[in-house]
């Protein structure tokens, strides 16, 4: 393999892995806040991807306009998920809000099935993304520079927020102590709603960027890059936002190098995930830059 | 400040306070001793607004606050430092005594109440940036008392204060909490320590089995036989 054709699959898979990045992020903060793993993360992403046709096609507002609305939508129907499906289970067994979440995947992916069709829609994509570009010998579509570059800066922001803010504060002690942290004064149910609007609002770009890069969208196209994020999320180790990307990043990496040097295996292109969540769990359950969680009481 | 009318506190089947009744007057150092599993946790974590299956009447500044959320609480100038501290381990000194603060917006009075922490705690200050869990016993012990002192309450609730400290760190989380109470805090202190809680506090409940068995000044409990032979060792 030349070199150029090699630069351009780590464009690939940096922006795969970007993507992977982002959805996993949302795993990773809603279960090291509540030990939940939010199965209807991946139909976020999904629905990104829908308001931002619908928007386009329906209302006729510019592109831009739409992507902002359609995250902003998003991250509000992760904060009423978890209003609805998991607040009133919060002192519940941990495995009824699991089931909860199951429910809630179905729920979303039929409704989906019935409101949307499983017709896949193309999907508007504008012309300064997707114009090949040559860098000397590579070709490159803009997507490829500017999907990175976004995720790079979405992470940035989150940290800032995690790192400095006070509600960011607040979300990295709940997730040691509930009960104590209610005792500072914190509303705990504000923290935990803003958690899952932040996710869910990633994931959301993730999928607005997923459609302009594979451009057809249907209602189950959340569940293997839910799955495979999730992978990641266990990869970097559950419960940090870091290692969410890093394990993002590694995934997308594998993924497209095993296909590029052995396209014989392109068919198993999905498989590989999979593998690699078994041997994490067989060699380190704690992921890559996970801490050992200790049990909740 | 505070009064407790007739609390009841249940777990399931378990009856765990049985119509308890306390007043905490302002200003003063009020204690409530009694044996493990007496009922004195569940007594502070009612007024925290923690336990769910209660009943009876909890005035705080003549309000019934049964059924305030914790935070609500903590806004109405109640803080509880938790049995075990429970300080957290992941967040630096300084991320652990902001949290107190949570509630407040005010810069000045935040720096101010930081400043007065780290005079009563020195210790706190020469670890500002370490993580809480790299603490000593002790000193998570004083982080503790400084996070709650930080929200700026009027009604200071320590539970257990000086479980597992070595006896010079008591002596001194006990001068501690009267230097607080001197510059003008209401505390009301559950300790298995009776003896040293009887020495600073105002006035006394021993509690037994989730009832109150006996009340007086903390000097008269001190002289009372029943309880010299029931937690001062004869
Ligand atoms: N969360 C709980 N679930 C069930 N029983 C409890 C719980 N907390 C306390 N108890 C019971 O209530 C009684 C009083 O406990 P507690 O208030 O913790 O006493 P103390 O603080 O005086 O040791 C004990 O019998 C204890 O076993
Ligand atoms: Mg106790």
């Amino acid at each position: 393999m030349s070199l150029d054709m090699f630069i351009q699959h780590l464009f690939n898979a940096l922006t795969l892995g970007s993507l992977y990045g982002l959805i996993a992020i949302g795993y990773t903060m809603v279960y090291g806040i509540l030990r939940l793993i939010n199965f209807a993360h991946g139909d976020i992403f999904m629905l990104g991807a829908y308001f931002v046709f619908f928007g386009v096609t329906l209302t006729k507002l510019p592109w831009g306009i739409a992507v902002i609305l359609a995250v902003a939508l998003s991250a509000l129907c992760g904060i009423v998920i978890d209003r609805i499906a998991y607040r009133p289970l919060r002192d519940a067994p941990r495995i009824s809000a699991l089931i909860s979440a199951i429910g809630v995947s179905f729920f979303i992916e039929n409704l989906g099935l019935v409101v949307f069709t499983g017709l896949p829609k193309p999907v508007y994509r504008p012309d300064w993304l997707v114009e090949i570009i040559t860098l000397g010998n590579i070709r490159i579509l803009p997507l490829a520079l500017i999907v990175p570059a976004i995720a790079f800066a979405l992470v940035m922001g989150l940290l800032w927020i995690v790192y400095k803010t006070k509600p960011g504060l607040a979300m990295r002690s709940i997730s040691k102590d509930i009960e104590t942290t209610r005792l500072m004064g914190v509303s705990v149910d504000k923290i935990i709603a803003l958690t899952f609007g932040l996710g869910s609002a990633l994931a959301a770009a993730s999928g607005i960027m997923w459609a302009l890069r594979y451009p057809q969208i249907h209602p189950f196209m959340g569940v293997f890059p839910g799955f495979k994020a999730f992978i990641a999320a266990v990869l970097g180790g559950i419960g940090s936002i870091q290692g969410a990307m890093i394990g993002g990043m590694l995934l997308g990496l594998i993924e497209i190098m095993a296909v590029a040097f052995f396209p014989a295996l392109s068919g198993y292109r999905d498989a590989f995930a999979f593998i690699l969540l078994i041997v994490i769990l067989l060699m380190k359950p704690t992921g890559l830059m996970g801490e050992k969680l200790e049990e909740k009481v | 400040m505070l009064k407790i009318e007739d609390l009841h506190v249940y777990y399931g089947g378990i009856h765990a306070l049985k119509g308890l009744s306390l007043e905490v007057t302002d200003g003063q150092i009020v204690t409530l001793i009694g044996a493990n599993g007496a009922g004195k946790s569940s007594t502070l974590r009612s007024i925290a607004g923690l336990v769910k299956n209660r009943k009876g009447k909890i005035l705080f500044e003549g309000q019934n606050i049964l059924g305030k959320t914790p935070e609500a609480l903590v806004g109405m100038g109640i803080a509880m430092c938790p049995e075990g501290r429970r300080i957290l381990p992941h967040l630096t000194v300084m991320e652990n005594l902001m949290l107190g603060a949570y509630i407040r917006n005010d810069r000045d009075g935040i720096s101010k109440d930081l400043d007065w922490v780290f005079e009563l705690f020195p210790r706190l200050k020469e670890r500002t940036w370490q993580k809480g869990g790299t603490l000593s016993g002790g000193e998570q012990q004083m982080l503790a008392l400084g996070r709650a002192l930080m929200s700026r309450p009027k009604l200071l609730m320590l539970d257990e204060p000086s479980l597992g400290l070595a006896p010079l760190l008591v002596k001194e989380v006990f001068e501690i909490i009267r230097t607080i109470n001197a510059e003008g805090k209401t505390v009301l202190l559950v300790e298995q320590n009776a003896y040293a809680a009887l020495k600073v506090a105002h006035y006394a409940y021993v509690l037994e089995v989730g009832e109150i068995v006996l009340q007086g000044t903390g000097e008269a409990l001190i002289e009372n036989p029943k309880v010299r032979e029931a937690y001062l060792g004869g």
